[in-house]
């Protein structure tokens, strides 16, 4: 075992991959940095210091620092990917997943279905979300919802080092496009990490404590929140049932229900807004198939119906947080 | 100079200098931690928001982009405004919901600040194609820089203005830098992109945006073409960005005394203030004292900003929509 950060295991898990399978890319912007300044490439080595040293080991050709052009990014990774190619493509924020939306959804998602399951289509995007650091309505969206609902794409949002690893490494050896979002307030989270070959299978939700009492279904930085919670909720003898989803396509139903057949309560977070939510998915994948077990009805904490605001306080207000979930848990517990 | 009178100069070098004071300003209050977000600013470029937004009237539409702090000035926006805005109060601009990249002001015409680069183009030619509707000679300006001149929605909106024969005005501020990228790699045409927008057919123009009389000069010919029903027109400024992408961004990509000899030789306040004085037209104790007023107002709007109250958090989802359900 290593202790590394998320930033780090990712940076890591890139350098191991693209030494081992000499068709995986790189492109995004900035991935590299510099290009075409007196600096010169690598001067920065990808903002978020998941790129550094790619350029410099596997050159040019498949390490490429684009223009600001979205969706000639996510394009350009889908026509490489049935060319053949592994290209990992890098959205800067996954916000900027509305610029290039067609590229994704009308074209990457539906190639192998509409060309009657003839191509693969083995792209990974790499995008950066998350709200926390008050970086407003347009740099602050998780996404990951609108792109659960696309079929033919699938999900990924690492929450630990280790998971980083083994969920990148899935994602660029299996042979459909990826989406994997990576939390920017989550990058510095550390942990330990297998070293070698290390490989999480998508659909398999990590049971990140077990209480009995109330099952909490998170994903992303909400898990670290619901975390929190639950051990100032332990603190007085309520257990919590933690599962980090790991992927929300595919989605670990059977772990959701059977944790719910045990506790009969049910508590999803999710950091967006409720509408066609994470939350109301899970939400409604338990009222229909585990009505009998239910105590109490499922309660979905997310933000509200409205953009991510810039101001700290109206930011916080937006966002679930320890707090809430401990009161959303508490609620559900009170209901009788 | 030009055909600019005493007030007209007097004014142009205010606003540049509120720009330029208002930058350096939050340079400085961003390192107290009490601003949070990403914040781009806009110094170096002043000229380039001065000379052109001068020659509009408020009924004439611009947007901006995530560096638009000048635009926003140079268009009239209350700087206070802008500054409880950017500090995230309940009395800025626009009630703290939006913040620096964000700032918009409908009533003198500025259309919004823009987080997603290339995103605002496209509706400068609608707000074009809006003044065409009105009929009364108001023209759409979409700011972009050499990042958003890489963008589809850019290259749509320039032929869509061209095929609607839109009043539309296409300014490329080219600063060399897309982020951390310079042009040089990023900017397919050679550091070109004026001949971009001439692909697509309209009239273009190419001026040191860092000289506010050479890009006066070269937007107001511009604008008479526009006005006059000549169709879109586009126009590149070379200029250059004092600090980096956002606040905290290390400028690793600079070469060595690179921002030194910037700031020595291509500062559009040092060069206007050289010809303005050297012509006669301007006094340097007037300039002097244009700049002990706006270091008041910068201190004063700080100052506001700073003791202001931030929005009722029970009001997180209050003007998503006009009527709600």
């Amino acid at each position: 075992m290593a202790i590394m950060n998320i930033r780090e295991a990712i940076l890591s898990t890139l350098h191991a991959e693209m030494e081992r399978d000499g068709d995986i890319m790189l492109l995004g912007e900035d991935v590299v940095g510099g290009n075409g300044t007196a600096g010169g490439p690598e001067a920065i080595g990808g903002i978020w210091g998941t790129s550094t040293g790619l350029w410099a080991k596997f050159g040019p050709d498949r390490v490429i620092d684009t223009p600001i052009s979205e969706s000639a990014i996510i394009g350009a990774a889908a026509g490489a990917a049935l060319a053949g190619k592994r290209p990992v493509a890098e959205l800067m924020f996954a916000d900027f997943v509305g610029v290039s939306m067609d590229q994704l959804w009308n074209q990457m998602a539906k190639f192998r279905y509409m060309f009657g399951g003839k191509t693969r289509c083995p792209a990974v995007v790499r995008m950066v979300y998350g709200a926390g650091m008050q970086t407003a309505a347009q740099h602050s969206q998780s996404v990951y919802a609108l792109l659960t609902a696309i079929p033919g794409l699938k999900v990924v949002l690492p929450t630990t080092p280790a998971d980083a690893k083994g969920l990148l490494t899935e994602a660029l050896r299996g042979d459909d496009p990826v989406m994997f979002f990576e939390h920017k307030a989550l990058y510095g989270v550390k942990g330990e990490v297998p070293e070698g070959e290390h490989r999480v299978p998508f659909g398999q939700a990590r049971m990140v404590r077990e209480g009995g009492d109330v099952t909490v279904v998170a994903c992303g930085r909400m898990v670290n929140f619901a975390e929190k919670a639950a051990d100032k909720l332990a603190a007085e003898g309520i257990g919590i049932d933690l599962l980090d989803l790991r992927t929300t396509s595919p989605m670990d139903e059977d772990a959701i229900l059977d944790s719910v057949e045990q506790t009969g309560r049910l508590v999803v977070v999710d950091e967006s807004p409720p509408r066609c939510s994470l939350a109301a998915d899970v939400a409604a994948l338990v009222a229909a198939r585990a009505f009998t077990s239910l105590k109490a009805p499922p309660a979905m904490l997310t933000g509200p119906h409205a953009p991510i605001p810039f101001s700290r306080g109206l930011e916080r207000a937006w966002l679930p947080s320890p707090q809430t979930i401990e009161g959303a848990v508490r609620r559900t517990l009170a209901f009788r | 100079m030009l055909q600019l009178g005493h007030d007209q100069l007097l004014g142009a070098y205010r606003r540049m200098a509120t720009i330029r004071a208002f930058e350096e300003r939050l340079h400085d209050e961003i390192k107290t931690g009490e601003i949070g977000g990403f914040t781009h600013l806009y110094a170096g470029q002043e000229a380039v928001a001065v000379a052109i937004c001068d020659q509009l009237t408020v009924e004439d539409k611009i947007v901006s982009t995530h560096r638009g702090h000048g635009h926003c000035i140079a268009k009239g926006c209350d700087v206070t405004g802008m500054m409880l805005e950017i500090y995230g109060r309940a009395d800025g601009l626009c009630k703290g919901r939006g913040g620096s990249m964000h700032i918009a002001d409908l009533a003198v015409g500025m259309l919004g600040a823009n987080g997603i680069v290339g995103g605002g183009a496209p509706q400068a030619v609608g707000a074009a194609l809006a003044a065409k509707v009105d009929g009364r000679g108001r023209v759409g300006v979409a700011f972009s820089g050499d990042g958003a001149c890489n963008q589809g929605t850019t290259f749509e909106a320039m032929n869509l203005a061209v095929v609607t024969k839109a009043p539309a005005i296409f300014v490329f501020e080219n600063n060399h830098y897309s982020e951390h990228t310079g042009d040089a790699y990023a900017v397919g045409t050679a550091r070109d992109i004026a001949s971009r927008a001439e692909a697509f057919g309209m009239k273009v123009w190419r001026a040191d945006g860092c000289d506010f009389f050479a890009t006066y000069e070269a937007f107001r010919e511009l604008l008479e073409h526009v006005r006059g029903g000549g169709g879109p027109a586009a126009i590149e400024l070379d200029t250059e960005r004092f600090y980096g992408h956002f606040e905290g961004d290390p400028q690793r990509y600079r070469g060595p005394g690179e921002l030194d000899r910037i700031r020595a030789e291509r500062d559009c306040l040092k060069g206007f203030r050289a010809r303005v004085t050297g012509a006669g037209l301007l006094t340097a104790a007037e300039l002097d004292a244009v700049d002990a007023e706006v270091a008041a107002l910068i201190d004063a709007a700080v100052a506001t900003a700073r003791a202001a109250a931030d929005p009722d958090p029970a009001t997180v989802a209050d003007d998503v929509y006009v009527e709600y359900y």
